[in-house]
């Protein structure tokens, strides 16, 4: 691996002009991979993108590694399909509020259940874009879009929650202009043990411009956002004045120093925690915006189940190439 | 009413079919299997049918809940399960009633008399009894109340009441045993292993099966005793296998020949589900069998697995072939090695799922959007679904594109004996994985000269990264094109491709006459009944020759010149015309009769014979 750790971010760019809209979020997250890919310690030609279809999608091409742009919503399955022909290889999916979340719906709660070691980076827009601005499972309820013109009747999913719901093991939710959380991010998410799934919330600056500067404007950004850190009272604020504590069966924010509440009241964020519920209930809050790494439970991936009942069954086996079978059990000879 | 007839010599035949019927519990299928099997070691060629509802368990006595096996065994070459029955073995009125008229008239039925319920007569819309009301004069037959004999067999084994009623099916077994000169060690020992846990029913069945065999001999109650000889069947080891497992190991041996790992991305669905069966069991040889959340991700697992390095198939039924179908364009595309198995069902929609049918030819062929050609092959019997499947691999390795495999419900549960073969004698498979070289003279879409085929570069090989994908891709690099010219380019020597195929098969050859009368074409699972049709009529100095596809897209090169030889030519399918459709484009000039079918069910050799005389006058 000593290889690995002379790339630069240089080495990951392909020669393919980048094309999405001026000043997409794309960018930040493209660039924050190509800074991240180098330090993760993995060979170039080990590393796989596997894409849907959608704005997102087009990601595989501007990467130089191996890639595969596909077709809408199946990259997930076949993600798994290059994870389980070979474990050692660096599967990243990138995927869209459309393409794994509508159509390809399906597959990407079945990643998560089965728990492969790959990476799913979800580009939240709320909107889609590439067909030009209809509203997707995650856009809000009224939203005005080419398909909703009086309003959206239709309730958003929380990526998060749908994913923990799920099973997933590692879900973590970052702003789209924030590019050096991203890189660690994505670093931390390689070297997960399982299905990591990173919400990015996207800005589209064409079809839903702003749609979460309530969240992510540098200036309400410390107010708005709680970055979580594994281990670490969960504080927020300007003023690092705010905190989160458990008032019955839901969280409630608090300020140090009102009502005697010192730091040692707050919650400390446990993203290691294999019961769910506060990290759902972590997912589902509006103020403050939960980031950060929320949920890292490692558990036996799906390939390392297969590969331990595929020893077993290899060594208890009688077969070691097909003739030994051809010729076993019921034969009989026409003389 | 049943009939005495003495006979003291068994008389000699050489060919007998036998269909066991009875409720969907009542064990048919094993009990026609064991009959198979052990008539198969004794050196008869065997073909079976098996025919079961769709139901798990539909209700008990009705109708639509009957089970069926057929087999037919023969001293001379058996290439159908035969249309006639010699024997009915039925275990209760609705088998009677659905199942009757298969029966040729004067020959023999053995019936469970206790089963003749008024309950049970009625579940079947009888109005009157037929054991009673003469309606079963023309046929012999054999009144065994064989649920109260095996009761009383078994009536000191302490056994329950429902273990004891569900091995009567080995009473009826035991007395065709008996009629058909059979040894009964193949099933005593096949009960001693199945039961190894459970003595106490290996015991059961064993003594049923005994008393049975006992009962016919003694008992003076069977009307004629026959002897089929061994067939004249080629020197060799061989085994009894059916469609589903054949297309299973002809991809395990695909895989060892080529050294390439095995990965099957599927969904379960009848009638190909055996096949996944099959193959999650062989962990050993390295195989990776997923089962996928639907259609869909079975296929683009497989994609997946292809990009990185495996020999990758699919497996399914008409109705996920739909289902699969942009992905399959998306392999075409990517022009990524891949087979995907159709083990097609009477459609449409969900329409018979366990019933055979011909009617996915046309959605094999040209069911995605854009120009996606693809190689088209078909299976044509149980055991050489392991030759098509062995054929597919080797095609889709060596030219890079994905090939369908067309088999069949008939021929995927159907079996025959199989002459084992070993890999060693199975002709190479070469496929195109880049192992080492100079990535700087290297093009996504670099192509040979004589396939057409490009090279395989998998994730892990330094140098070799690239990208691909659904969109049209520039002829060389593999970047993404919209240039008019280039799609058009592209889109040709895709199609140029898969017709450069017809460089590596083999000429197609007509059977019994090379020129005369009539032409008999037909593709896929019909070949035993084509072939049987064809003998009957040539044997009878008819001047017709018999040309069977498994070679769909293309086709052989020498086609048209086969059909220049005839006066006249019958295109025979289970569908409505497909193949004929299909030929009427490519040979405009050339007449096509067609005969077709659409019961769910095989064509018949008489059905056969009387329309091609026809045709011939
Ligand atoms: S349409 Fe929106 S999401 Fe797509 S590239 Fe443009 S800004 Fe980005």
């Amino acid at each position: 691996m000593t290889e690995a750790t002379k790339y630069t971010f240089k080495d990951f760019a392909s020669d393919q002009e980048v094309r999405w809209c001026p000043g997409c979020d794309d960018y930040v997250i493209l660039r924050a991979m190509q800074k991240a890919l180098p330090e993760m310690g993995v060979k170039k030609e080990d590393v796989v993108f596997i894409s849907g279809i959608g704005c997102s999608s087009r990601f595989p091409y501007y990467i130089d590694s191996y890639g595969m742009h596909s077709i809408h919503g199946r990259a997930p399955a076949i993600a798994s399909g290059v994870k389980l022909a070979n474990p050692d290889l660096s599967v990243w999916v990138i995927t869209g509020d459309g393409d794994s979340l509508a159509i390809g719906g399906n597959h990407f709660i079945h990643v998560l259940r089965r728990n492969l070691n790959l990476n799913i980076i979800l580009f939240n827009n709320e909107i889609y874009g590439l067909t030009k601005g209809q509203f997707s499972p995650t856009s809000l309820i009224g939203q005005k879009t080419k398909t909703s013109p009086y309003g959206n009747t239709q309730p958003p999913f929380s990526p998060g929650e749908l994913g923990i719901g799920a099973q997933a093991r590692f879900f973590a939710r970052i702003g789209g202009n924030t590019p050096k959380e991203m890189t660690q991010l994505f670093i931390e998410a390689e070297k997960f043990q399982g299905t990591s799934l990173i919400e990015v919330l996207q800005n589209c600056v064409i079809f839903n411009d702003g749609c979460f500067t309530k969240y992510t404007d540098k200036a309400v950004r410390p107010d708005k956002q709680i970055h979580l850190e594994h281990n670490k009272p969960m504080l927020f604020g300007k003023d690092r004045d705010k905190g989160l504590v458990l008032n019955g069966l839901k969280l409630e924010v608090v300020t140090l120093g009102e009502n005697g509440i010192t730091e040692s009241d707050l919650l400390v964020h446990d993203a290691k925690e294999p019961d769910p519920t506060l990290h759902s209930m972590l997912v589902r809050l509006d103020y403050p915006l939960a980031t950060g790494i929320i949920r890292a439970v490692e558990e036996l991936t799906f390939e390392a189940r297969e590969d331990a009942l595929t020893k077993e069954v290899s060594a208890n086996s009688k077969f070691n190439k097909v003739d030994d079978l051809f010729f076993s059990g019921e034969t009989y000879q026409v003389k | 009413m049943a009939t005495t007839i003495k006979n003291s010599q068994p008389e000699i035949l050489e060919n007998v079919v036998i269909r066991f019927v009875g409720d969907s519990g009542d064990g048919m299928q094993l009990t026609g299997m064991q009959f198979t099997d052990t008539s198969a070691m004794f050196g008869n060629d065997v073909a079976t049918f098996p025919n079961y509802p769709s139901e798990i368990r539909a209700p008990q006595g009705s109708l639509y809940g009957v089970s069926g096996f057929q087999v037919h065994i023969g001293s001379v070459e058996i290439s159908t399960p035969g249309e006639d029955l010699d024997l009915l073995v039925c275990m209760n009125p609705a088998a009677l009633k659905t199942n009757l008229s298969a029966l040729k008239a004067g020959h023999t039925i053995i019936i469970d008399t206790d089963s003749f319920t008024k309950k049970n007569l009625e579940k079947a819309l009888y109005a009157s009894n037929p054991l009673e009301d003469g309606s079963l004069n023309n046929y012999r037959v054999i009144e065994v109340a064989m649920t109260s004999l095996t009761k009383v067999a078994l009536k000191d084994m302490g056994l329950d009441n429902k273990s004891i009623t569900r091995s009567k099916n080995m009473f009826a077994l035991g007395m065709v045993y008996w009629m058909y000169d059979r040894d009964m060690n193949y099933t005593l020992e096949f009960f001693a292993k199945k039961f190894a846990k459970k003595p106490i029913i290996a015991e059961a069945n064993s003594k049923v099966l005994k008393t049975g065999f006992y009962f016919a001999e003694t008992l003076e109650l069977i009307p004629n005793s026959f002897s089929i000889s061994p067939s004249k069947m080629p020197k060799g080891t061989y085994r009894i296998i059916n469609g589903n497992q054949a297309t299973a190991w002809g991809f395990l041996a695909a895989a060892e020949k080529s050294g390439l790992e095995l990965f099957l991305g599927s969904y379960p669905i009848t009638p190909a589900s055996d096949i996944l069966h099959e193959l999650v069991k062989h962990k050993h040889f390295g195989v990776k069998a997923f089962q996928a959340e639907d259609e869909i991700a079975g296929i683009t697992s497989s994609i997946g697995a292809s990009f990185a390095g495996d020999f990758a198939i699919t497996t399914t039924s008409g109705p996920g072939l739909a289902l699969k179908g942009e992905a399959i364009g998306l392999a075409m595309i990517l022009e990524l090695p891949l087979v995907i198995v159709n083990v097609q069902r009477g459609g449409p929609s969900t329409g018979l799922p366990t019933k055979t049918e011909q009617s996915d030819l046309l959605q094999a062929m040209y069911g995605r959007n854009g120009e996606s050609p693809l190689i088209v092959i078909a299976a044509s019997t149980p055991a050489n679904c392991f030759d098509w499947a062995y054929e597919a691999a080797r095609l889709t390795l060596e030219h890079m594109t994905p090939v369908l495999l067309l088999t069949d419900g008939y021929i995927a549960n159907g079996s025959e004996p199989w002459k084992i073969k070993s890999i060693k004698d199975m002709p190479p498979i070469t496929h195109k994985q880049i192992k080492g070289g100079d990535p700087e003279k290297w093009n996504v879409y670099d192509r040979d000269s004589v396939t057409l085929a490009r090279e395989w570069a998998i994730p892990g090989t330094k140098g070799f990264e690239h990208r691909v994908g659904g969109l049209e891709k520039d002829k060389t690099t593999g970047n993404v094109s919209y240039i008019p010219e280039n799609h058009e380019y592209m889109t040709n020597i895709r199609a140029e491709k898969v017709q450069r195929v017809q460089n590596s098969i083999p000429d197609l050859k007509a059977d019994f006459n090379d020129e005369g009368d009539l032409l008999i074409i037909g593709w896929g699972g019909t070949f035993g009944s084509l072939h049987s049709a064809a003998k009957q009529l040539s044997d009878e100095d008819y001047k017709v020759g018999h040309a069977h596809f498994n070679y769909i897209n293309p086709f052989p090169k020498n086609t048209a010149e086969v059909f220049s030889k005839f006066k006249k030519i019958v295109v025979c399918e289970l569908n409505n015309g497909q193949l004929a459709f299909i030929l009427r484009g490519k040979f405009p000039n050339i007449e096509f009769s067609q005969y077709n079918k659409v019961q769910g069910l095989p064509f018949g050799a008489s059905e056969l014979t009387k329309k091609f005389k026809t045709l011939i006058k």
